[in-house]
């Protein structure tokens, strides 16, 4: 490879046109190909000479950017008159032009029109260079004050997360922890030859300043709260605080846990806030998520395809929520599928095997396609188009037969919408057209004729987009995975549950304990979620077990003490509404789970 | 106006007149130059040389057809005349410019044109009678090494060699060039080096890593006399193939090299005269030599013995062959590696005795605190110690080997302070780390390019490229002018404190904008006493400002380029210099002129430091390599190879023994000043590092850096596991163990500010500063 890059660097010269181009703009018509040839060349090697000179003056500048200034200072030293006046505001102050064959780069110099400049009122004076002390360390030790960097950059915690085991003598697990609390510090184990090390697990302990505590328990409050500036406010501090990571497990566990409750309560308003907080938790850069997404993932999952997300099926949307979760979900499998956790195959598992029980309800269908629909049009392609003609026959024995229940006939019509919407654009680019309505009744079943419509719609709107995008240069919306709670009713009640003040401890110290010994027997974290009455639900209580244990590997069980307190927490917030919340199982159980 | 594709051929006119100019500081018998002395040397081409440089050119190009048409093994002959032409060129250039003086010197020295051997030896002898104690400096240096080289190897080969080395001491563009004449078929040089390339394959494993070092001389010289006899599609293809094969921190020599494809492109590349010019210096045992010997003789293959006889110095010594990783250690430099024997000279690290200074034991305020007076007591002891430990010193220098300058009342005051301060300091150490406090310059909108500390720690100066320079008081003590003279007038001359008295309070301030320079400021330095600052800057210039007016009192030109770093003497009065022309300049702060020229490097000069006994100077370059000059006669006493990328950091221990620089490689280096030897290697930062500093008592060493870090690693251990045994010393083999985890005491990351200055205080603690780029 660096081969590659240096025979890049020993061919790359000015094409001639641009000699021809220059020598044009300076009144020199007809230039010689070979004179060109001979003149690129030869202006190549200067510039790049000068380019290495400027390099020179960037280092001494201790920049890492290279300025127009430090080519002025190279020209300088070349004894060549510098290029005044070239400080350009923009980054790359060219224009492109084309015209007669030929594609042009210009430095546009606009006349300027001098009354203009003396009217214009003076632009602010900058500020002026100060001068501001702050620790960096205090015997070693970097204090955590917003003029230091967050603790830990995302590498760090990705090491801390992948290769956790270092090596320490036996007897000194104590000096090695303390040692490690000064940030950074490699525990400077002297003695590195010695035998008989053992690799262990160093005990990482979460604690959490006093400020921390306020801004978890403020910004938790604010996300489940009733006032919509606050939590949007809260979410983008969310998405955007460097300094999270310390208190990553805790929202972490807050959100599982919520999703636990609520799920149980249908309290659909909360579902909705806590997946909006896993989204902006998964849009901070900041953050290393890998060592929690055995939380997040099954709270998420279960925001797609449990049965019942809301008190009024009938009535209330939980359909956008659905939808949202399950952007969610694609958008982690992307990020954090690796060969190693499989996440995207095991997510597709299992909802092709959900869906594709008989006794699934609509609602967890519904799920289950957005689910796999939203990871993309390959899975789209091979899952679920080959049952359209299935599902078709569902839907219609829902839709024309006999009136079972509305709820059933209301999600058979979701179903069919979200299979429309989803199939058309992935038909539209692999079936040749025409489309003709019969082909379709044949190939897709009760599907057909409609799926044809919308393939047919799906296909203009291409045409017409591509024709924009060649007319104008480039618009791109992105389409944003955005949620906010619609429903009136329930909103009400909400409100009505703006938290108490939570009395905070005054230290919460979480030791997550050492693999090998497990001091507190903690019972399997989905214990409060898996209430499974129908047989077909064990097989994905199955899979969820599953994914702690994998994704456990590197992470022991949840830690005890934070369920407490989360839950602790929860239950006060809940405590007006029911109280009864924690203990779910004599209540309706989620169909799946 | 100047040519600047001269550049070149300037420099090596100026190292002639700066020998020349040594001989005369030489004979001042080491102490200060007077000004008189140093006006009848104003023929100092530097400046006004440039001027005619044009003339020059043209005249060269005349005498250069064919210098040395001749090709062969037998390089001797045409040795001789290359030689003399170039002496005649040299002559020819001074007289025309009516440099009568130094025609006449290099006449004496020279002599009539005779054989060529005479002449080499008559030079190095004029060096060695011109110089009292010149053996080592420019020229000198080089003959002797030449005359010891005859020495070491007594082959024929090696004295043959000799000969043509001669010629390199002045080259000439042309001259230079010349010797790049057709010597085989350009198609077949791919042959010749993938020959020697099998060959060294093949060779024994514990040969094959020394053999190596060859490829990289091998491949540019071959690829610059491609280029240079018009085989350009030769060239590149010459280079596509091999330059793969290159050790990869030669990467921007061979960025360098990979532009220039056509002839023309030669005469103004500096990197690649110096190149030129320039032996390239290996160390290979005898065994691995004498095995590329036979197989080069064997093989009749000329082409690659003759550039390895011309552009080469092989360093031979008797034992084994080194290893890859000893190797790798120690080359990465722009010309191969020090030779053994530059780094052969006595240096004198040990520190200066501190003056005698009677502490005031009248101290009130002192007595009453300690009731017990116990600190009292300890006090006076230690200080009595500390100066019977140095006295003792076999390698300090003496007291009056520089002239130093009498210390002042307030000196003396300042000293006691000192010494107070240094009772109350912490202890460092692995399990006691400093505590470091961060200045942020805010808003300096990437514009900050130099910071300094004064020693007590009570201002910062910072240097930015608005060419302007800021001090700023971190103490409540604001800054303060001096009074204008119409002020002065009228205060009481007699009252007591006439030196309040004199300072104007109305325009008192936290910071202070010093105005002057017109280019980007690299270098800035506080002397000692707090007096003064010196900014060095790309306009050319160092200027010294006082602090008490807040004017620039001295604007010191020599460099005619950017001075990229300046620095005070611990004990003031001297301050030294060193920028793009390659020289570093020592000055006193009363001559305008320089009292030193020490050249040698082959690239920029990057940055500067006087050791703590003021008796040398250590500079780093851009060619990759640190020397150490000694003040007293402006000779070379060490050169120090192994870092990969220009040096940017510089840093003596308190005690004068060791010396660490860092480079853009991101990696620290440790060097025993005594033996010349490379002791340790620090790696962990990722990016260039542009400070390093020790603490007050040699405990710990930060360094920072681009990456937005400080880093603390353990120097008394570093230094302590070090046992340096007589062959190693000797050998010059050093032996890096892969120590630097165990010794990195802990990495604090800055909120994207990068570390450029360290500082510790008087008490051991660590300040740091950079500006902020949000």
């Amino acid at each position: 490879m660096a081969e590659e890059r240096r025979q890049k660097q020993c061919s790359v010269s000015l094409p001639t046109e641009s000699m021809k181009a220059m020598a044009e703009s300076v009144g020199v018509g007809q230039l010689q190909e070979e004179s060109c040839a001979a003149l690129s060349e030869e202006v190549s090697y200067r510039i790049k000479e000068i380019a290495q000179d400027a390099l020179k003056f960037m280092r001494h500048g201790k920049r890492r950017k290279l300025t127009t200034n430090d080519i002025d200072n190279a020209l300088k030293l070349k004894n060549v008159e510098p290029l005044y006046g070239f400080q350009s505001q923009e980054f790359i102050p060219f224009r492109f032009a084309s015209g007669g064959g030929r594609e042009l780069y210009f430095y546009e110099e606009k006349e300027v029109d001098l009354s203009d400049i003396i009217n214009t009122p003076l632009p602010r004076v900058p500020l002026d260079v100060s001068l501001k002390a702050h620790w960096l360390s205090i015997e070693g030790v970097q204090p955590s004050i917003p003029e230091n960097p967050p603790p830990a950059p995302k590498e760090q915690q990705k090491v801390e997360s992948t290769e956790p085991l270092k090596v320490v003598k036996p007897g000194q697990e104590e000096e090695g922890t303390i040692q490690g609390k000064s940030q950074g510090a490699t525990p400077a184990d002297g003695k590195g030859k010695d035998k008989g090390l053992i690799r262990l697990k160093p005990r990482s302990t979460h604690e959490l300043s006093v400020e921390q505590q306020l801004y978890y328990k403020e910004i938790t409050e604010a996300c489940v709260g009733s006032c919509e500036a606050k939590r949007a406010e809260a979410l983008q501090s969310i998405a955007t605080d460097p300094g999270l990571y310390q208190m990553l497990p805790r929202f972490s566990t807050f959100i599982s846990e919520g999703v636990r409750v609520n799920v149980v309560q249908n309290n659909l308003a909360l579902l909705i806030y806590l997946m909006r907080m896993v989204k902006a938790l998964m849009d901070n850069p900041t953050l290393y998520l890998e060592k929690y997404l055995h939380e997040l993932i099954p709270a998420v999952v279960t925001c797609i395809v449990s049965k019942q997300l809301c008190l009024r099926p009938d009535v209330d949307n939980h359909w956008a929520l659905r939808d949202f979760a399950a952007r969610l979900m694609a958008q982690s499998c992307k990020t954090f599928s690796t060969t190693t956790n499989n996440i995207q195959s095991r997510i597709t598992k299992t909802f092709t095997k959900s869906w594709l029980d008989d006794k699934t309800q609509w609602t967890t269908r519904y799920g289950c396609i957005a689910g796999l629909a939203e990871l993309g049009p390959d899975v789209i392609k091979t899952l679920i188009l080959p049952r359209l003609t299935v599902e078709g026959a569902r839907i219609k024995a829902v839709m024309e037969g006999p009136v079972v229940s509305n709820i059933d006939k209301i999600g058979a019509d979701h179903v069919q919408s979200l299979l429309l919407k989803h199939c058309a654009s992935v038909i539209a680019k692999i079936r040749p057209q025409p489309d003709n309505m019969e082909q379709y009744r044949t190939d897709y079943g009760y599907l057909g004729p409609m799926l044809c419509s919308h393939v047919m719609k799906a296909r203009t709107q291409a045409a017409l987009q591509a024709q924009q995008v060649n007319r104008t240069t480039l618009t791109i919306t992105q389409p944003r995975p955005t949620l906010t709670v619609s429903q009136s009713g329930l909103s009400g009640s909400a409100g009505s549950r703006t938290p108490s003040i939570i009395k905070v401890p005054s230290s919460l110290t979480l030791m997550t304990p050492r693999p090998g010994t497990p001091s507190q027997p903690s019972p399997p974290a989905t214990k409060y979620i898996v209430m499974a009455t129908s047989a077909g639900a064990s097989s994905t209580q199955q899979v969820f077990q599953d994914f702690h244990s994998v994704l456990h590997s590197s992470h022991p069980q949840g830690s005890l003490s934070l369920i407490g307190v989360t839950l602790n927490s929860m239950n006060l917030h809940l405590q007006p509404h029911r109280s009864l919340a924690l203990f779910p199982a004599p209540l309706q159980p989620c169909s799946l789970w | 106006t100047h040519d600047l594709i001269l550049h070149g051929s300037c420099f090596p006119f100026l190292n002639l007149a700066h020998a020349h100019f040594i001989f005369k500081m030489a004979a001042v018998q080491g102490g200060l130059a007077d000004t008189n002395e140093e006006k009848d040397i104003k023929t100092e081409p530097s400046s006004d040389g440039f001027g005619n440089n044009n003339a020059n050119d043209g005249r060269v190009l005349s005498t250069s057809p064919g210098s040395s048409a001749s090709a062969g093994i037998n390089k001797s002959a045409t040795g001789a005349p290359e030689d003399q032409q170039t002496l005649l060129a040299v002559l020819q250039f001074l007289r025309k410019n009516k440099l009568t003086e130094s025609v006449e010197i290099l006449r004496r020295e020279a002599g009539l044109p005779e054989d060529s051997p005479e002449l080499k030896g008559s030079d190095s002898s004029g060096a060695g009678s011109g110089g009292a104690a010149g053996s080592g400096d420019k020229e000198g240096g080089d003959a002797s090494s030449l005359l010891s080289r005859v020495t070491i190897s007594s082959s024929a080969v090696a004295q043959t060699s000799s000969v043509t080395a001669a010629g390199e001491d002045q080259p000439d563009v042309n001259v230079v060039l010349s010797a790049y004449n057709q010597q085989g078929d350009p198609p077949l040089y791919q042959v010749y080096y993938s020959g020697l390339k099998k060959f060294i394959e093949s060779v024994l494993d514990c040969h094959r890593a020394e053999l190596s070092q060859l490829f990289y001389p091998l491949f540019v010289h071959m690829y610059l006399e491609l280029v240079y006899n018009n085989h350009e599609s030769e060239a590149k293809a010459f280079f596509e193939k091999f330059s793969g094969d290159q050790e990869c921190y030669y990467e921007d020599d061979l960025r360098v090299l990979s532009s220039l494809s056509k002839r023309e492109h030669m005469r103004g590349n500096e990197t690649l005269m110096d190149f030129r010019t320039s032996k390239f210096v290996l160390r290979i045992s005898r065994d691995s030599y004498q095995l590329l010997k036979r197989h080069l003789q064997e093989r009749q293959n000329n082409q690659i013995w003759n550039i390895i006889q011309e552009h080469l110095y092989i360093d031979i010594f008797d034992g084994m062959p080194r290893s890859k990783g000893q190797i790798d250690a120690m080359s990465g430099s722009l010309a191969g590696e020090g030779k053994r024997e530059a780094n052969k000279a006595k240096v004198y690290y040990g520190l200066l005795k501190e003056p005698e200074i009677e502490l005031p034991l009248d101290d009130e305020d002192e007595e009453a605190e300690n009731e017990e007076g116990k600190p009292k007591k300890k006090k006076p002891k230690k200080d009595s110690m500390g100066s019977k430990s140095k006295k003792q010193d076999p390698n300090a220098p003496s007291q009056t080997r520089i002239p130093l300058p009498e210390l002042k009342d307030s000196d003396k005051l300042d000293k006691i302070m000192y010494m107070k301060e240094a009772t109350k300091r912490i202890r460092l150490g692995p399990d006691n780390l400093p505590s470091i406090c961060f200045y942020s310059f805010l808003n300096a909108y990437q514009g900050l390019t130099a910071v300094d500390f004064t020693d007590d720690s009570s201002l910062i100066a910072g240097g930015f490229a608005d060419s302007t320079v800021r001090v700023w008081s971190v103490t409540p003590k604001k800054l303060r002018k001096v009074k204008s003279a119409a002020d002065l007038n009228l205060i009481d001359k007699e009252s007591d404190d006439v030196l309040e008295r004199i300072m104007d309070e109305k325009t008192a301030s936290e910071s202070k904008i010093l105005y002057g320079h017109s280019g980007p400021v690299y270098g800035i330095s506080f002397s000692p006493d707090r007096n003064y600052l010196l900014s060095s800057s790309e306009d050319g210039t160092v200027r010294l400002w006082s602090l008490q007016t807040f004017t620039c009192l001295v604007g010191y030109k020599g460099h005619n380029y950017p001075v990229w770093d300046t620095h005070f003497s611990p004990h003031g009065y001297y301050f030294v210099s060193g920028g793009h022309d390659r020289v570093a300049r020592l000055w006193a702060t009363d001559h305008y002129q320089p009292l030193r020229m020490f050249s040698g490097h082959l690239a920029d000069v990057t940055c500067t430091r006087f050791h703590p006994n003021s008796n040398y100077v250590a500079t780093g370059s851009s060619d990759r390599t640190i020397r150490l000059w000694d003040v007293l006669n402006g000779n070379c006493v060490r050169i120090f190879t192994g870092h990969k990328g220009p040096i940017h950091a510089l840093a003596f221990s308190p005690n004068g023994k060791f010396l660490a620089s860092g480079a853009t490689d991101g990696r620290v280096l440790l060097w025993d000043i005594g033996h010349g030897l490379m002791i340790g290697e620090l790696k962990g930062h990722t990016d260039t590092i542009y400070s390093l500093r020790f603490s007050r008592d040699g405990e710990i060493l930060a360094s920072g850096s681009m990456d937005n870090t400080v880093r603390l690693w353990d120097a008394m251990k570093a230094f302590d596991d070090l046992e340096t045994d007589d062959f190693t010393a000797a050998t010059g083999h050093v032996h890096l163990q892969d120590n630097s985890q165990e010794l990195l005491l802990g990495t604090y990351m800055s909120k994207s500010t990068p570390v450029i200055h360290l500082h510790f205080t008087r008490r051991n603690l660590l300040l740091a500063t950079g500006a902020y780029n949000p």
